[in-house]
């Protein structure tokens, strides 16, 4: 035989005709392939090799391959290939690993040519060469794939994926020495077939096995690839890095992918697995199949289309033991019975809806939104076929505006920027509060505000603010230590008791020997220090977040420091201003960060009776009043109704600014949803920093994590350049100190600060002590450091 | 690094005690184990259409099947913590309808899984008021044939001599994991000889409870809820695994080559994990062929002193002597990579994991070294449970497309 012109036959007047068809097998097909003149398909499978002829109205059983009475494994076919210039040439991939050819020509029965049992495993796949005669590819699950030429007995090259199972491998339309190869493992390779010891090109497709592979018939970069994760993804190859530009995401894992002829945006699939279906997709509308061919009964296992330029007719062979003609035009379309309907809320409270146009229009009321242009389907065929594309599927699109005012959200953005969370004793949070919602005529959670004030503020206090800020500004006293101490127990005293121990043990750590203060700080600082030694640890938590937008607020507020809860962050370089000449303002701030949060939590509600016998001993007996654990179902009931009523920020606000007094009362998911929403919200009104804050003062663990995502440092040992792992300052690999003070020598468990020229320093006190009085480098070095 | 931390942490647990016998035994190959831990832990513990108490009480009937004492004990103990009825544990006959269907797709899965039908799963899905749902039977599934293999390596390691069930008379001095909530309970201090039974059964149910596994939460409040009596009960209820299987001589017989006339030869060229397998359980039970995917490979990936070809011909061996076969596998190897002593230890460990029933012939065959046998062990397990994975999921498809 003669190679044949390389130049494809164009579909000429003889145009293919036929039917939507098909016959029954004696066996299930794994793979057909087609000759190239379109009139007869070869079905193969574990038991079953059979030509049949395509007629008008049927198909004709031609040749039976399979001979002899208990044929051997050869026969098990895993795929087959008809060859695309030379009609009388096939190729079948064997379950045993063999690769055989088939010759038609031979007069004998045993049609069988060539045996190549070069492969150890599983033969997925055999692909000829487009063009080249003598040229057979084939993938094998032990991973290679082997280039044949037929005029001789054996492989003439080898190519080896060092990946897991080769699963599919095709030639490039275009280039003729490129092939592309999809693995178990997810890869896709490129390779010259002059090349074989390294592939051009990998890239990984799919999670999974990658199933198949396609190039796409007319343009030369396209290959789509199909895989166990259900997706159909189409790569442009022309670029340096393969780019992902279509994906298509099925219902079941991807057997076979198959670019339909003469539309270049339509392709087919079909499933290993469950389903039974075909699908035909254009990859530009890839939530709705374009077609759906359901006729058979199990698993699809090989699609090929007739004929390489007629785009109306597709073969299937499939486990049910059918071989199908499916004709384009009797596909089901899946878009008929699409709904194509679609609501959404606006971010202002206005509603969008979108419906069949057919639906709207005869609402006579309706205004078309000034706005919105009607989108016209965003493709067009040049010949308006109208089997060929997708229904006009027009939908109106009707936009609702809220109807009281245009900006009805408004008040949330407003609220949720002047509300105060924290930094102030209780009831001046509420009365501010109140005053916020007042101004924005919400009288309804301005009364709530006020009376959340009245159950939950002690009645001394209440009564004469005056005692309150007294106690405050006793707090900075040199004395508090032992008065702090006294007031164990009292119900605002516990706060300030809290926050002045903290000072405490922090000034001990640094001026003398740690000791006297309570264990709960010294672990905090502990930690804070980093001698745990995690990684994590090095700067301490509260120094990671270094947003100090609060904190500036803060700092004015000395007076009432006493009562505040210090949630703040603050910024680094903010601390190290402050640390010598303001050491007791800093040090409240120093000890922030979530676990003393969670030592608060800890402490029990506090009942306004325990504080008045404390602080009756100056104050007269008022009048009788109800415990505040007494009103903690009332407002647990009162937040779950505005947290039902869609107002979850005035039920996040209450639970803030109470704290300890309710929280107990609510159960953490119910706690953490209202977070949730109430973060998600603020997220998307672009109201960062007050959803930063929330995410910082709220005490649920999965809340407040959310903030400390991404904020691991890793560092590499100083010594062996290796990445440090165990410990912040101790390198597991070479034991050597990794951070060493250049200064004292000693080891920096806490604070290190580098310069940036020379990469010499060490504890940030004694570098700040160094540089004052000297401008060279401590560590000898010469550099001329600089400490701003 | 990894490996080394993951190791150190495997060896600190097993120093403090807190790691069950199977784990130990596993700890020798970090890697596998981390896959197995999350697999069991994800079947038994984590979302799934089951009820916790019905996927211990499946897992019990899985080891019961081999007379694993160990595994029922485990579970029994993880059925009664998770709020299951201690009722059941009397017998399968008192367990609901729905779990005493399970019994014959149990037995055959255990012993003949060639036999798993499509009528099986309609049975079970067919039942009436009584019915499986698919995806509740596919998590039952892939319990039966987890704790199946599990035995298998169980039987394989010794684990379950070492484990003295409660019936036997001379329980010898010290629980073999000894752990700080021992002496938390004040039960060191027992001496052996003067506990009342009582205190024996506590003792011996907290030993029990040390043998969960990893990263447990540790709660003793179903150690403390239990009243005398009821512990009197349980003891009996604990007493004997053949109480939750029926049939119990059923067991391996030979997939005979004249079977091979009756039941079509599994071809793994039809129906393998990767392709089939893989998406049909994964579709029934989400994310669950990930994790036995992670399985399979790291099984297959295991560093040993075995070549490659060995570790194929033990695997394709153990699907062999179950019914399946590969085309591209030349069965002679077979022969010449595995002597015959490994080749009836596979066999046995495979086919007759039960130390009740007298072993076709004695176990002759001695590694050289602990992990080897340990990896032989696991690459029969996980062979196993492939095995019994792919009758099992072939039988639901058939099903699904009848």
């Amino acid at each position: 035989m003669e190679k044949m012109s390389r130049v494809t036959t164009a579909l000429g007047s003889n145009a293919i005709s036929g039917r939507t068809m098909f016959c029954h097998l004696d066996a299930p097909a794994n793979a057909i392939s087609v000759c190239r003149d379109a009139t007869q398909v070869v079905v193969a499978g574990r038991n079953i090799f059979k030509i049949y002829a395509l007629e008008e109205e049927q198909f004709v059983e031609k040749l039976n391959l399979r001979v002899g009475r208990k044929p051997s494994l050869n026969f098990s076919c895993a795929d087959v290939m008809w060859h695309q210039m030379e009609e009388n040439l096939l190729a079948t991939a064997a379950t045993n690993g063999a690769v055989v050819t088939w010759n038609l020509g031979k007069p004998s029965r045993n049609k069988q040519d060539q045996l190549f049992t070069e492969h150890k495993r599983t033969v997925n796949k055999v692909c000829f060469h487009p063009t080249e005669v003598y040229m057979l590819l084939s993938g094998s699950q032990d991973g290679f794939m082997k280039c044949f030429d037929l005029r001789k007995k054996e492989s003439v090259s080898t190519f080896s994926g060092q990946s897991e199972s080769v699963r599919d491998v095709q030639f490039s339309m275009k280039d003729y020495f490129t092939f592309a190869a999809s693995f178990e493992n997810g890869n896709v390779q490129l390779w010259d077939i002059r090349r074989p010891d390294r592939y051009e090109r990998m890239f990984t497709a799919h999670t999974g096995p990658v199933f198949c592979c396609d190039w796409h018939p007319d343009d030369r970069g396209w290959l789509a690839t199909g895989g166990r994760d259900k997706m159909v993804k189409v790569w442009d190859m022309t670029t340096n890095r393969a780019k992902e530009i279509y994906c298509v995401q099925t219902i079941a894992s991807v057997a076979r992918v198959k670019w339909r002829p003469e539309r270049k945006f339509h392709l087919a699939t079909c499933s290993m697995m469950v389903d039974h279906n075909i699908y035909v997709w254009d990859i530009r509308r890839p939530f709705i199949p374009f077609a759906t061919f359901e006729e058979h009964k199990d698993v699809t296992t090989g699609i090929v289309w007739r004929h390489q330029h007629d785009p109306h007719f597709l073969l299937s062979g499939s486990k049910d033991s059918t071989l199908y003609q499916h004709m384009f035009k009797d596909a089901t379309r899946p878009v008929d019975k699409a709904n194509p309907e679609g609501l959404c809320f606006g971010l202002l409270g206005d509603l969008a809806f979108a419906a069949k146009e057919s639906l709207i229009t005869s609402d006579a009321n309706r205004k078309p939104y000034p706005g919105g242009d009607r989108r016209y389907p965003m493709f067009f065929f040049k010949k308006p076929d109208p089997t060929e594309q997708f229904a006009h599927v027009s939908s109106a699109l009707s936009v609702f505006e809220t109807d009281l005012d245009s900006h009805r959200m408004d008040w949330f953005v407003k609220t949720a920027q002047l509300y105060l969370l924290s930094g102030k004793p209780f009831a001046e949070l509420c009365d501010h509060n109140a005053k916020v919602a007042q101004e924005l005529k919400r009288p309804q959670v301005s009364t709530t505000w006020t009376m959340l004030r009245i159950m939950f503020s002690d009645p001394a206090n209440l009564a004469t603010p005056g005692p309150n800020h007294n106690l405050g500004k006793l707090g900075t006293l040199p004395l508090m230590n032992s008065f702090s101490l006294k007031e164990l127990g009292s119900g605002m005293g516990a706060e300030s008791r809290l926050e002045r121990s903290k000072g405490e043990s922090r000034q001990d750590n640094i001026h003398l020997e740690p000791g006297n203060s309570y264990i709960s700080n010294n672990e905090e600082n502990e930690e804070t220090e980093g001698s745990e030694g995690h990684p994590e640890y090095m700067f301490g938590d509260a120094e990671l977040d270094d947003d100090d937008l609060y904190s500036m607020e803060h700092d004015n507020q000395t007076e009432e420091q006493e009562y505040t809860l210090p949630q703040e962050a603050f910024q680094l370089r903010h601390e190290i201003v402050d640390n010598l000449s303001a050491p007791e303002h800093l040090q409240q701030d120093k000890a922030d960060s979530p676990h003393v949060s969670g030592n608060e939590a800890e402490v029990t509600c506090l009942t306004p009776i325990e504080s008045f016998s404390l602080i009756s001993i100056s104050q007269p007996l008022f009048s009788p009043h109800l415990p505040a654990s007494f009103f903690c179902p009332i407002v647990r009931e009162m937040l779950s109704y505005y947290a039902e009523q869609g107002d979850v920020q005035m039920a996040v606000s209450v639970l803030i600014v109470l704290g300890d007094r309710i929280r107990k009362e609510i159960d953490d998911l119910t706690q953490e949803h209202w977070y949730m929403s109430y973060i998600d919200l603020l997220q998307r009104f672009e109201l960062w920093n007050v959803s930063n804050e929330v995410i910082k003062l709220s005490t649920c663990s999965a809340i407040t994590c959310l903030n400390q995502t991404s904020t691991t440092l890793h560092i590499n040992c100083s010594n062996c350049k290796r990445p440090m792992s165990n410990k912040g300052w101790i390198c597991d690999r070479c034991h050597q100190c990794a951070s060493v003070c250049a200064v004292c020598h000693h080891v920096v468990k806490g604070l290190f600060v580098w310069c940036q020229g020379c990469s010499h320093g060490g504890h940030l006190e004694h570098m700040m002590n160094w540089l004052k009085s000297s401008a060279h480098c401590p560590a000898g070095c010469g550099h001329l450091c600089e400490y701003t | 690094m990894m490996v080394n931390g993951e190791k150190e942490r495997v060896s600190l647990l097993v120093s403090r005690g807190s790691v069950d016998a199977v784990s130990q035994q596993m700890a020798s190959h970090p890697q596998y184990l981390e896959s197995f831990l999350r697999t069991q832990h994800y079947i038994l513990h984590m979302d799934g259409p089951l009820p916790l108490p019905y996927r211990h009480y499946i897992a019990i009937m899985a080891a019961a099947r081999h007379h694993c004492n160990y595994l029922v004990y485990l579970h029994s103990a993880h059925f009664l913590r998770v709020g299951g009825d201690p009722k059941w544990l009397q017998g399968l006959e008192v367990a609901p309808l729905r779990l005493r269907l399970l019994d014959n797709i149990n037995k055959v899965l255990a012993h003949q899984p060639w036999l798993t039908a499509c009528s099986h799963i309609q049975t079970l899905l067919k039942a009436g008021e009584q019915c499986w749902s698919l995806a509740e039977l596919v998590q039952a599934v892939v319990i039966l044939a987890h704790c199946h293999s599990l035995c298998s390596f169980v039987f394989g390691c010794d684990t379950d001599a070492d484990f003295v069930p409660l019936s036997s008379k001379s329980p010898n001095g010290t629980p073999p994991t000894f752990c700080p909530c021992d002496a938390a309970n004040g039960n060191t201090n027992v001496p052996q000889s003067l506990a009342t039974p009582s205190e024996h059964i506590t003792r011996r149910r907290v030993k029990i409870y040390l043998y969960t596994y990893l990263n447990l939460i540790i709660s003793f409040a179903f150690i403390i809820s239990f009243k005398d009596t009821e512990e009197e009960e349980e003891m009996i209820c604990l007493a004997d695994p053949s109480r939750f299987i029926t049939d119990p001589d059923f067991c391996y017989q030979e997939f005979a080559r004249k079977e091979e006339d009756h039941f079509q030869v599994f071809r793994v060229q039809d129906y393998s994990w990767e392709d089939h397998g893989f998406s049909l359980v994964n579709r029934l039970y989400s994310d669950i062929g990930h994790l036995l995917d992670d399985r399979f490979r790291s099984v297959a990936t295991l560093s040993s002193l075995h070549s490659d070809d060995l570790k194929r011909a033990i695997w394709n061996y153990i699907h062999c002597v179950l019914g399946i076969r590969y085309d591209d596998y030349d069965y002679g190897e077979v022969n010449q990579l595995l002597e015959r002593d490994l080749k009836l230890y596979v066999k046995a460990v495979a086919c007759f994991p039960d130390s009740t029933k007298t072993p076709v012939c004695p176990l002759r065959w001695t590694p050289l070294k602990t992990s080897e046998r340990i990896h032989i062990n696991l690459l029969i397990m996980e062979a196993r449970l492939q095995a019994e994975l792919l009758y099992a999921l072939r039988a639901i498809t058939q099903y699904m497309i009848a």
